[in-house]
């Protein structure tokens, strides 16, 4: 799904944000998000993602570009006249303030009446199954209930975008797992505009329509989970998004979706070039674990076969990760999935190992 | 649940001994060494802090300075019921104390005592003690022919009041209202009514500075919660300077800043803000003590305004600007009531401070600027009457008591937070 700036609902264009006057923490920010869409900002710490956030929330400033909401220059526009919900990484429930009143504020400082505010608060607490909640306060609820409060208060507004900053952060990771997939059904449900960040890439596969994968201020790639996880565009996406094996050598021959390229051992093999150029070129040839195959008669006709030796098996329960020594690197990882009847490797044997070229990508060095 | 029922019977340990007392004696040792290490600080409270304020509270409604020297009057009235016109007993028994008083050097204490309660009358005490070898019977005559004062009906109503020890002359009197002859409790003649205006201004001064304490020091308080660890230390350590500084260097250079020559003066005729004859007099009055206490008195409001602050993460505040609340708003709303638990602790801290201020006052506050302490303390110091300084004393006490109390049912002592 691409979107053009003509029609997006947000749109960011060449924001730039500087803190000190020295540095950049986000540099030459171009991104669209169409309406209705789930869009994650994902990337470590660091990154400028919760920066991109709060520059949309209206907490800090860009230093330059501009931000449209729904094609309006939102720039100077204070917070609370942009209509943006937003969920917190702790929350921010008021402590003073029962759940019920939580969820009338944003309500009574819009003048709403009060027989209107308590059938809207009703509705949202329903919404999150909260109903019974109203009298609490926030500090007698467990993490998990504060956080369908805090997503029932950023939406009893009904506003037409939600920004969520690590909303599930705090959550031991069965509630994370539970919770990703309510919030990902109420933005299905509510047909909501969503910009959501977090560091965690799981959480970010699971729910988004797009990610945008931060680093260093820019955004490394933009794209469906599907697309970022098999086909990620540099060194950097795919070593952030699941587990990768990289392989260093040198390309050899380059000609249209095929390269050859010489690993540090000697030995060729077929890669398909993502961001390499010409012949001589560096590059890391990326793989991931789970797409290595060591039996013959699972390969593709054309994969491409390479000595291995085992070095460790690990078992961990739905799978059997195996460390290989794979053309000098000692890192190399397949994962073998636990079926009945797999084959047992021992450390110490040889084996050989292939994958389909469209699975090997020759990236960028870094 | 079987743990609860089990719990409701009593559980016992393997050896059958009942839990409670096993955990008892299990912790025993460790809470005795736990007692022994708070003990001297126990004793240093008990014997610095309970004993003098008992013997100030007991001093306060005892005071034997008739009733040890004059034994056989004081027996006579409480032996005779009040409006008993004094017989020739009576005049036996004054007669013969006298006698002893002035063998015992003890008249001038006797006559001190009555002389709280009926001005004028220490020196016939004295007077007449000097007289009193020679008396002989009748003693009533005898007595009058030494001084015919004695022979008002006054002067013997108000012997029965002192007679006994303890009294509570000394509250009436600190809340300006005496005995009449009969016992009645009166309302002092209006030009000796000094004590409630001087409460009343004392509490309404206190109240005044606890307020621009906390205007002063919200802002502050605010600030040093918010700026970057960097600026906040140096701002902390402008707050707590003043805490390092001698209460006295500290109230003398306002004296220095504020009075007619001084810096301030100075400064406006300068800039011809003032004229040189309308200099402000701003120090030696009410306006001096208020200046220079809320100096003093402002990091006691800041420090736990600061520690309350300091947690709440700037969130709550984005949460509610996100939600729709304007920054006015969200303040009143949402941060000013997270902030009342020091805003309490602190308005509570200056105000009792300041209710009970002495040194500041008796120093920049004149005449007009003088509170209820520099009256306790003329009293312990000057007019020697230790008992009314005890009544007032403990008057003030009881007033911040209530005070505290007060507090509590209103806004509940846990929410106090003093760091």
């Amino acid at each position: 799904m691409s979107v053009s700036h003509a029609d997006a609902f947000v749109a960011f264009e060449h924001v730039q944000k500087s803190y000190d006057g020295v540095s950049l923490v986000v540099k030459d920010l171009n991104l669209s998000i169409a309406k209705g869409e789930f869009l994650t900002m994902l990337g470590p710490s660091g990154s400028g993602k919760t920066t991109c956030l709060m520059m949309l929330a209206g907490f800090e400033t860009a230093t330059n570009g501009e931000i449209k909401l729904d094609g309006t220059n939102i720039n100077m526009v204070p917070p609370h006249k942009r209509g943006i919900g937003m969920v917190f990484q702790n929350y921010a429930l008021f402590p003073h303030m029962t759940v019920g009143e939580n969820l009338s504020f944003p309500l009574e400082v819009r003048g709403m009446g009060k027989a209107d505010r308590e059938a809207k608060v009703k509705r949202a607490l329903d919404m999150v199954q909260m109903g019974a909640f109203a009298n609490r306060r926030p500090a007698q609820l467990s993490g998990g209930q504060q956080q369908r409060i805090a997503l029932a208060r950023a939406l009893v507004f009904d506003p037409k975008l939600v920004l969520m900053d690590e909303p599930l952060g705090a959550l031991d990771k069965q509630l994370r797992e539970h919770m990703q997939f309510e919030i990902k059904h109420l933005h299905e449900s509510l047909g909501i505009t969503v910009v959501y960040v977090t560091h965690d890439q799981g959480e970010a596969l699971t729910m988004s329509d797009r990610i945008a994968v931060f680093n260093d201020g820019r955004i490394q790639q933009l794209a469906p989970p599907a697309e970022l996880y098999e086909r990620p565009d540099n060194s950097f996406v795919a070593g952030f998004i699941g587990e990768n094996n990289k392989l260093p050598g040198t390309i050899e021959e380059l000609s249209g979706d095929k390269a050859l390229v010489r690993l540090a051992t000697g030995e060729r093999i077929e890669a398909t070039p993502v961001n390499v150029t010409q012949k001589g070129q560096k590059t890391l040839v990326s793989i991931r674990p789970e797409r290595v195959e060591f039996k013959p008669e699972m390969m593709p006709d054309d994969a491409h076969m390479i000595g291995a030796e085992v070095l460790e098996v690990i078992y961990m329960g739905d799978i059997l990760r195996t460390v290989l020594r794979v053309a000098g690197s000692d890192d190399f990882v397949m994962k073998m999935r636990n079926t009945l009847g797999q084959t047992k490797l021992v450390p110490g044997q040889k084996i050989r190992v292939g994958w389909d070229p469209l699975d090997a990508r020759a990236l960028d060095p870094i | 649940m079987a743990e609860v029922s089990a719990a409701a019977v009593g559980l016992t340990t393997a050896d059958g001994r009942p839990l409670r007392t096993a955990l008892a004696t299990a912790q025993q040792r460790a809470k005795r060494r736990a007692f022994l290490l708070v003990l001297p600080l126990l004793a240093f409270i008990v014997i610095t802090f309970i004993v003098p304020i008992g013997q100030m509270m007991h001093q306060a409604v005892y005071n034997d300075g008739f009733s040890a020297n004059m034994p056989r009057l004081s027996a006579w009235f409480a032996e005779h019921p009040v409006g008993t016109d004094p017989d020739e007993p009576a005049w036996q028994a004054l007669a013969l104390d006298l006698q002893d008083a002035a063998t015992a050097k003890t008249a001038g204490v006797v006559g001190t005592r009555v002389n709280y309660q009926m001005s004028g009358t220490r020196s016939l005490f004295t007077s007449t003690a000097r007289k009193a070898k020679d008396f002989a019977p009748p003693y009533r005559d005898a007595v009058i022919a030494a001084d015919k004062k004695w022979d008002d009906p006054e002067l013997w109503g108000t012997m029965r009041q002192v007679s006994r020890a303890y009294s509570l002359n000394f509250f009436l009197a600190a809340l300006d209202m005496t005995q009449d002859r009969q016992g009645m409790i009166v309302a002092m003649p209006e030009d000796r009514q000094i004590y409630v205006d001087l409460f009343v201004k004392t509490f309404l001064l206190a109240g005044l500075i606890t307020l621009t304490c906390f205007l002063l020091g919200f802002p502050i308080a605010h600030l040093l919660a918010t700026l970057p660890l960097r600026w906040s230390n140096l701002l902390m350590i402008l707050v707590l300077l003043p805490f390092w500084t001698s209460l006295l260097v500290r109230t003398t250079s306002w004296i220095v800043l504020l009075q007619q020559q001084g810096v301030v003066n100075s400064a406006l005729v300068a800039t011809g803000v003032i004229t040189e004859e309308g200099r402000l007099q701003m120090i030696y009055n009410q306006m001096g003590t208020i200046i220079a206490m809320t100096h003093i008195l402002l990091p006691f409001m800041i420090l736990p305004l600061y520690s309350v602050m300091r947690p709440i993460p700037p969130s709550y505040v984005r949460a509610a600007r996100s939600l729709g609340a304007t920054s006015w708003t969200a303040f009143r709303r949402i941060y000013l009531p997270q902030t009342l638990p020091g805003i309490g602790a602190g308005s509570l801290l200056v105000f009792i401070l300041a209710v009970g201020y002495y040194i500041t006052p008796a120093l920049v506050g004149g005449a007009s600027g003088q509170l209820i302490s520099n009256l306790i303390a003329f009293h312990m110091q000057d007019s020697l009457n230790w008992s009314l300084a005890s009544a007032l004393a403990a008057l003030l006490l009881g007033a911040v008591l209530v005070l505290y109390w007060l507090y509590d049912r209103l806004v509940g002592i846990d929410n106090l937070k003093l760091g």
